[in-house]
């Protein structure tokens, strides 16, 4: 499916939004965060860059179900990190290891159903993070109610992460030109929704 | 085939319609100048000495003059060389719409015009000018270009000169900040310039131009793309730190940098004719908004 201008620019405002975010949105915050969301934003950046590069073609390589995964992964890390003290470390290592296995489950020739599944857990954890914990925190007045904008954006990259990945893992859950169809505009509003979400939180 | 016929019997009327003007905007090339012209203001802004808009002016307007120039005068030379590429053999210097005499007398002008402007503005930074020029036309164009791959290191010198000339005239000298930038323009040209040679292989095999696909195989000539990502990269960082930009713009960087060399390994361990093109336009890309947060 060949990307129309209108795809392009949809992609470019995203790119903006995330280097605005890696510039600018997430400054005064804990180390950890700022790498968290430095490598969520900045793939999300180069990502867009190369879908407006090479179109939707991009999309054929094998390393999409990997970059989709760790945009919601890295995401999920800042926010526990910044959020659930007590649950600091094991998310970090819950982090790196569904990166892992992510990974190697799509390096390495693995039997049955295993690969759907890890990719499955991983998303399904990271997304609902990301989708509850700003949500949460929004409703108990912990912080603004601006911030709820974070979870919407996590639901929907948790949909745009579960339809690409299982597009790519041969198991799509609507038709390609569908995802394609609305892949430009989802990207974007969840990334408006994440940077005003921290903005206004 | 193409390469034997008369230039003139290339001619379209379409292409005959097009004014002098016009013709010599399309020998200026005018993305690429734009590019190194952008490198230079970068160059200047990198100081963050008070603004100073005319000043500014006046260098981008001679420094667009000089690096255009240069690149008249390029094609001056490679007239023979355009007309058996099908990339360039529409070029008004490869279909005879343009005479020779005519596209050295305005390379020629618009050099002059354009180093000697510079010159005035401050004689370092019109030396640096000059010797982009230099490097450009007598060492690249007409002495190495048609006899050995390397040429393009003196190419790239060339193309390093614009920031380093912005830069000398911010801060009135040459220093490391500078040098600095310099090679990060220096090591992403082949970047650039060798994803083309080899996406263009057969063109340039056809013009008889030794490259480094041709010389050392498409393998080595990877792995020195990856090299030179890795070098240029760096020399930005570094650069950057020294300068002091702000984290969050250091942060941009950091990720920028990261997909270069991401899409450099991915040339040298995947390669493929899409891998190759995405690196070529990604590199432009990546200079362009470096060279924006250099400014900022």
């Amino acid at each position: 499916m060949k990307m129309t201008s209108t795809d392009r620019v949809l992609l470019l405002l995203t790119g903006i939004l995330a280097a605005y975010q890696v510039a600018v949105g997430i400054n005064g915050l804990d180390e950890i965060p700022i790498i968290a969301y430095t490598i969520a934003f900045g793939v999300l950046l180069v990502a867009g860059l190369l879908l407006i590069i090479l179109g939707f073609e991009a999309l054929d390589s094998p390393i999409v179900v990997v970059v989709s995964t760790v945009i919601p992964l890295a995401l999920s890390l800042g926010l526990v990190w910044q959020h659930i003290a007590s649950l600091r470390t094991p998310y970090l290592i819950f982090a790196i290891g569904g990166f892992l296995a992510v990974t190697l489950t799509r390096s390495i020739p693995v039997p049955g159903k295993l690969p759907t599944f890890v990719l499955a857990i991983v998303h399904g954890i990271a997304g609902m993070t990301i989708f509850l914990l700003p949500s949460i925190l929004a409703a108990n007045g912990t912080m603004k109610p601006g911030f709820a904008l974070v979870g919407l954006g996590g639901a929907m990259i948790g949909l745009a992460g579960l339809l690409l990945s299982f597009l790519k893992a041969g198991k799509p859950i609507v038709p390609r030109s569908t995802i394609l169809k609305i892949l430009p505009s989802l990207l974007l509003l969840m990334t408006i929704c994440f940077v005003a979400g921290f903005k206004l939180g | 085939m193409t390469a034997q016929l008369p230039i003139t019997s290339l001619q379209s009327p379409t292409a005959k319609r097009r004014s002098k003007f016009a013709q010599f905007w399309l020998l200026v090339k005018p993305l690429q100048s734009g590019l190194l012209l952008a490198t230079g203001i970068a160059g200047y802004m990198s100081a963050h000495t008070p603004p100073n808009f005319l000043l500014l002016l006046a260098m981008s307007a001679s420094l667009f003059l000089a690096i255009g120039g240069s690149t008249i005068m390029n094609m001056w030379y490679d007239h023979d060389i355009d007309a058996k590429m099908r990339r360039t053999q529409k070029r008004p210097n490869a279909s005879g719409e343009l005479t020779r005499a005519e596209i050295f007398r305005g390379g020629m002008l618009i050099s002059i015009l354009g180093i000697g402007w510079a010159a005035a503005i401050q004689p370092l930074y019109g030396f640096v000018v000059f010797l982009g020029w230099f490097f450009d036309v007598a060492v690249y164009t007409l002495w190495l270009k048609r006899r050995t791959c390397w040429s393009i290191v003196w190419g790239g010198i060339s193309g390093a000169m614009p920031i380093l000339a912005g830069r000398v005239l911010a801060v009135g000298e040459i220093e490391i900040i500078g040098l600095l930038l310099a090679a990060s323009v220096l090591f992403w040209i082949p970047t650039h310039t060798l994803t083309f040679s080899i996406k263009f292989f057969d063109d340039y095999n056809a013009a008889g131009v030794p490259t480094f696909p041709s010389t050392y195989g498409f393998e080595t000539t990877r792995a020195v793309i990856a090299l030179s990502s890795i070098i240029a990269a760096a020399s930005i960082g570094t650069a950057s730190v020294m300068i002091g930009v702000q984290a969050g713009i250091l942060r941009l960087l950091i990720v920028l940098s990261s997909g270069l060399l991401l899409l450099s390994f991915a040339t040298v361990f995947r390669p493929s004719e899409r891998v190759n093109f995405s690196l070529f336009k990604y590199a432009s890309l990546y200079m362009l908004i470096s060279m924006i947060l250099l400014s900022i």
